[in-house]
């Protein structure tokens, strides 16, 4: 076991390197010229050479990688082409917005898939079955994009219940003082105990977080169906209800139990899909988070601070299924 | 000669029969396999029917622009006066052939990676295997988004950045098979009398992948259309005047507060696709899969 955490372990770092490499010679790749980019476009050609100097670009690509895993591992990304400002210091203003984003709907995502998936599995081919199904491959075929407008049109333009997009409203943002202990606004302000900003984020979180949350919870459902139909043939699962052991016992207790492992895996997956889905619907609800960041730096060509978010994602990605294979391999029945 | 031929057709030929029985059954997968074939007619047929340079050249007619759903627009029409509905079936072709060369250049290059790895085991493995864990370490779509961004935006470099970001996937199913299929009496023959390697890998070892792996791409097809449709939406995939449905949504954006039906219909129709092949491949998954399959 300990063999095998330390080789996961090691692959995940291996993994890290591989995602820094690839990205870093896939941003050197691109047709602009970044030197022209950074002074501006009514420059001379003087300054561009120059600009190419100070950026180090007139250096050999290995000289460039390594400059730049070194400034990484001192947590510094570079400064972004569009605002010149530190990469580094433009991801931690972005970043708290977008985890509270993916914190809500991943919970939403596991309060509604698990129970819709372990249900549907326990009726299987009947009417509920019918419909989980269909709910959750109807939900991993919705663009997550469009569901935005689709709500927006409905909650805002139809009913006006909603406020189209934001983190807060504008007037509650000049009158009051914005916490900031977490960095997340909704846990901030219960701290603080503003429940007048603490209402006000609720309400501006709950479109995006359920635009977000729609593809998880399909998945989640999808992969606790899948896997509790496979326990639920099993023997012991019959010994038990053989036993007259109650049927909510028998499914919550001893078949979601030995699902742990798809339970996890699903976890892992579906923050990462939740992660990437803020990059389609942020921009959309003018929510401050890095999925605005990378849609604005997408168009600007700004290849520091594309390279940031992907570096960044990616290491969360990796190191929440590290995690996860982690946890999996402590279950005895995977030691070897 | 005959008997044995039966023989051994027999259990295949039963399997495939209940494979078709299962299929009848399952209403829902029944009716994913007509809406796929319907998107198909659709996407072959609009094209001969309307060419898309007479469409892109000649709609533009600015004094019907953003008409609210009429007879003679049945999805209404966009900033420009056009038909959305006729863009909306132009876009079909574009989705799915784009989909298509996706899966098929992943396929190109996952399939001999995996089976290499399969079939030769050791460093080859190791290194191939340490790749495919590498491409995804990244979070889904965030690295055909890195790739598209750094090539530029087009509908091109798109399809190119999904099937790099795909190919992964392909790798591991064919190393898998291939693993078990080394151990197999005619791969051994063909060892024996002494095949190459490389040739036995072309001719016995991919050849004999083909089967679960088609069955997977299929499944896969809703999912790039998808992704497709997101990095268009994003910027990253067809450009304007292109009739692409996430390009459409995209566009939409400036209007659809006051023109609810140019974001909404676009929309409905990636969803509508992409759930006809997800249906499709869920209940082929389930009707194919040994483990649900019972008599």
């Amino acid at each position: 076991m300990k063999n095998y955490i330390i080789k996961r372990v090691l692959l995940g770092i291996l993994v890290l390197l591989g995602v820094t490499v690839i990205t870093f010679f896939l941003s050197r790749i691109i047709p602009s010229n970044p030197a022209a980019q950074w002074v501006g476009p009514r420059a001379t050609q003087e300054q561009i050479d120059q600009a190419t100097v100070e950026l180090g670009l007139d250096q050999s690509i290995m000289v460039q990688f390594q400059t730049y895993l070194k400034d990484l591992l001192q947590g510094d990304f570079g400064n972004s082409l569009r605002t010149k400002q530190p990469v580094t210091e433009e991801l931690k203003a972005y970043i708290p917005p977008t985890v509270e984003l993916v914190l809500i709907s991943t919970i939403l995502a596991i309060v509604i898939g698990i129970p819709l998936g372990l249900n549907s599995a326990k009726k299987k081919d009947q009417a509920l079955d019918h419909f989980c199904r269909f709910f959750s491959v109807g939900a991993v075929s919705l663009p997550t994009f469009w569901v935005a407008l689709f709500l927006q049109l409905i909650f805002f333009r139809g009913l006006g219940w909603l406020p189209l997009g934001g983190q807060l409203d504008t007037k509650i943002k000049i009158m009051y003082e914005i916490p900031n202990i977490t960095g997340l606004l909704l846990t901030d302000s219960l701290l603080t105990g503003n429940m007048t900003i603490f209402f006000d984020a609720l309400k501006h979180i709950i479109l995006p977080a359920i635009t977000i949350a729609l593809y998880p919870i399909g998945l989640v459902a999808r992969m606790t169906r899948g896997a509790m139909l496979e326990i639920l043939s099993e023997d012991y699962i019959k010994a038990a209800r053989s036993y007259g052991l109650k049927e909510r016992l028998v499914l919550w207790k001893y078949a979601l139990k030995n699902s742990l492992g798809t339970t996890v895996t699903v976890l892992a997956l579906s923050i990462g899909y939740t992660l990437v889905n803020t990059f389609l619907v942020e921009a959309i609800f003018s929510w401050p988070g890095i999925g605005s960041y990378i849609a604005t730096s997408v168009m600007a060509l700004d290849y520091p601070a594309i390279m940031g978010v992907t570096i960044f994602s990616a290491f969360s990605y990796i190191f929440l299924n590290m995690i996860a294979d982690i946890i999996i391999a402590i279950d005895p029945r995977v030691r070897v | 000669m005959g008997q044995t031929l039966t023989k051994t057709l027999r259990p295949k030929i039963k399997e495939i029969q209940v494979s078709l029985y299962l299929l009848r059954r399952n209403k829902l997968t029944k009716v994913a396999l007509y809406g796929v074939i319907v998107l198909l007619l659709i996407a072959i047929i609009t094209p001969i029917l309307l060419p898309a340079e007479i469409h892109i050249n000649q709609d533009v007619n600015p004094a019907e622009k953003l008409m609210s759903p009429s007879l003679t627009h049945p999805f209404g029409t966009d900033e420009l006066g056009r038909d959305i509905f006729k863009r909306i079936l132009l876009g079909s072709t574009i989705s799915l052939r784009t989909a298509l060369i996706a899966v098929g250049m992943a396929l190109l290059i996952g399939i001999p990676l995996g089976a290499l790895a399969g079939y030769f085991g050791g460093v080859l493995d190791e290194i191939i295997m340490r790749l495919t864990d590498i491409f995804l370490g990244f979070p889904p779509l965030l690295l055909a988004i890195a790739i598209a961004s750094f090539l530029g935006p087009n509908l091109n470099n798109a399809v190119l950045a999904i099937a790099l970001s795909w190919w992964p996937w392909y790798a591991r199913i064919v190393r898998g098979q291939a693993v078990s299929l080394k151990e197999r009496q005619f791969v051994k023959a063909a060892k024996a009398i002494g095949t190459p390697p490389l040739k036995i890998v072309s001719s016995h070892i991919i050849p004999n992948c083909v089967g679960p792996i088609i069955v997977q791409a299929s499944m896969d097809i809703g999912g790039v259309i998808l992704t497709i449709a997101s990095l268009s939406f994003l910027g990253l995939g067809a450009q304007a005047p292109t009739p692409e449905w996430g390009l459409m949504v995209s566009t939409s954006r400036n209007y659809f507060l006051n023109a609810w039906w140019y974001s909404i219909f676009p929309g409905l129709a990636i969803f509508f696709t992409v759930l006809a092949f997800n249906l499709l491949g869920d209940g082929l998954r389930e009707i194919l899969d040994p483990r649900t399959r019972k008599n």
